[in-house]
């Protein structure tokens, strides 16, 4: 009797612990989340950048990649799925941007029928928005949905001249 | 088919609250009872998930029509990640490896708290992951 009675009682101890563990991980998880999504980050090493870099191939798109032109001054390149929840907000908002820039287009690829992309360019999760520069550099990237103001100053980021006065 | 996602973050409160149960209870029934939520949901679709009709007739009504719609494949999705953890938990539990139950009860638990507290749905990210550890063809 008594032993079945502390045999419980791991049994509760145990789970409550999973309990705790699994509220702790996920308010991480949700916290750093909720700190890097769609926050761009540049891509070094691409860009005559530091030494560790990734190597160039993997810092340029180009045309065949992508199977469609790159724009004139930049191009959004967002890789969603089918299950992907954010995906649709963040087409809106690239497309609000494009409309807004001349000369900057946007591409939407299939991170799943795209596998070949997806690996090379270590896309984990959706949506994923690359900034190209206007000869394809990778210039930044992100994961979740970026601001609208961050994109447009990315793209600024990404042209040799100063081609702010038009935005 | 569009869903109010309000209903979504609803229904991942209450799988919460359930799955927290479940963990301190350590009831394979309960446990099995969310799994047969999670499988409505993902397999009949989100219009039959039970804790969507608990949301469309006692919360709706008080918060009026929602300011925007979202597509149901994501979230359905999710559920059917959700059905497959919490089935893998029922066995665990009914076998008698209450360590496997808990394990999954408690994966399950965190992908909902995601949903319901930051509005972040981790079972979609597992699609992209599932395709991208099949080999290259």
């Amino acid at each position: 009797m008594h032993d079945a009675a502390s045999a419980l009682n791991t049994n509760v101890t145990g789970g409550v612990i999973a309990l705790l563990v699994a509220l702790a991980a996920a308010t991480a998880i949700g916290a750093v989340f909720r700190h890097r999504q769609g926050r761009l980050r540049p891509v070094q090493g691409t860009r005559g950048g530091r030494p560790g870099g990734r190597p160039a191939a993997d810092g340029v798109l180009t045309r065949a990649d992508l199977g469609a032109p790159l724009g004139e001054h930049g191009t959004l390149v967002q890789f969603s799925t089918a299950f992907c929840a954010r995906c649709g907000p963040t087409r809106r908002v690239l497309g609000q941007v494009a409309a807004q820039l001349e000369g900057v287009s946007v591409v939407e690829i299939d991170a799943a029928a795209r596998l070949d992309l997806t690996r090379r360019l270590h896309v984990y999760a959706t949506p994923t928005v690359l900034v190209l520069g206007p000869d394809g550099t990778i210039v930044s990237r992100t994961a979740g949905q970026p601001r609208k103001t961050d994109l447009i100053a990315a793209i600024a980021g990404g042209l040799p001249t100063t081609w702010t006065d038009n935005v | 088919m569009d869903i109010d996602p309000r209903a979504a973050r609803f229904g991942a409160a209450i799988s919460t609250a359930v799955l927290a149960v479940v963990l301190v209870t350590g009831s394979g029934w309960l446990l099995a009872a969310q799994a047969l939520v999670f499988a409505i949901g993902a397999l009949a679709g989100l219009r039959y998930a039970p804790y969507g009709a608990v949301y469309r007739y006692l919360v709706r009504p008080r918060l009026g029509p929602p300011a925007r719609t979202e597509p149901a494949a994501p979230p359905r999705f999710a559920q059917g990640v959700g059905m497959v953890i919490a089935a893998v938990g029922v066995i665990g539990y009914a076998a008698g490896v209450t360590v496997l139950g808990a394990v999954c009860a408690a994966l399950a638990l965190a992908a909902a708290f995601l949903n319901a507290a930051f509005d972040y749905c981790l079972g979609c990210q597992i699609y992209l992951f599932i395709q991208r550890i099949r080999p290259a063809a």
